[in-house]
């Protein structure tokens, strides 16, 4: 089960397909800190990565900071090893941080669930939206932009309008 | 026959068999879609499933390039026309298969 809204976002210091360790507090001066859970193999997030890279490459000059996490098992998907993920992030040119939980404690410390699910904190790290990108995988469809809705709203100083949706996407694959 | 084959932890299976019943409709076929639930690696070894949803045609997959990656309890990726990915087939790689 995921954190509450209003809950503080858990310290982490992981590394990033960059070749440096990045931490919570590397953060700090982010108005706004997405935390996405995610991952290589999953069609999910494949499906919405052109969206994320966007809102990242949007956002930046705001002080929105977006961070990929990926804490899949790479045991039972070697598609998500470390060294894949630096591949995917060179091939799709990433805007954003890709990090890598290997031992899931920071999906465990968010009660992730899925990929992609999103975590947005505000500037005193604090939860305040949780769920899916938007309301479709398929963009084409899309009627609610949530993440942008939320940050818009933040970024103005008013509430998101909607605070929590259902992520869909694959499981995040948990060591046995 | 047309079988899909599919595993709990990952969502797309229902979008699937709308699709597909959709599809079977469309060119006037009433055939019965087998489910068949994959539960465990070694079904999936067994059953040579490369993720979920895995739909075959008188046994035949309905994306043979896919059909390649290796046996694994996972979302299955799929490309549609345009190069966008999907976690199902598009309808036109369901038309083909069902002509």
């Amino acid at each position: 089960m995921s954190i509450d809204l209003g809950t503080e976002a858990p310290f982490f210091e992981l590394p990033g397909v960059d070749g440096f360790d990045h931490s919570l507090d590397e953060y700090g001066d982010a108005k706004l800190l997405v935390l996405v859970q995610s991952c290589n193999h999953c069609p999910y997030v494949l499906a919405w990565e052109d969206r994320l890279i966007a809102i990242a490459q949007d956002y930046a000059h705001e002080g929105v900071r977006v961070v990929g996490i990926n804490s899949n098992d790479v045991a039972n998907y070697p598609e998500d090893s470390f060294e894949e993920m630096k591949k995917r992030a060179t091939k799709r040119d990433f805007s954003f941080d890709y990090l890598f939980d290997e031992d899931q404690s920071l999906a465990h410390a968010l009660g992730a669930e899925y990929t992609p699910e999103v975590f947005l904190f505000d500037e005193e790290r604090k939860l305040r939206y949780h769920g899916a990108i938007d309301d479709s995988r398929d963009e084409t469809t899309v009627t609610n932009s949530y993440l942008r809705d939320a940050i818009d709203a933040l970024l103005a100083g008013d509430e998101p309008p909607v605070t929590e949706t259902e992520a869909i996407g694959c499981t995040v694959k948990w060591k046995s | 026959m047309i079988e899909l084959f599919y595993w709990e932890g990952c969502p797309s299976h229902p979008e699937a068999k709308a699709l597909l019943e959709q599809v079977l409709a469309e060119l006037g076929r009433d055939d019965r879609i087998v489910m068949t639930e994959v539960k465990s690696d070694e079904e999936a070894e067994r059953l040579r499933f490369p993720g979920s949803p895995t739909i075959r045609v008188d046994g035949n997959d309905v994306d043979r390039e896919g059909a390649k990656s290796r046996p694994a309890l996972t979302c299955r990726i799929y490309y549609l026309p345009d190069g966008r990915v999907s976690p199902v087939p598009s309808r036109g790689q369901l038309e083909a298969a069902l002509r």
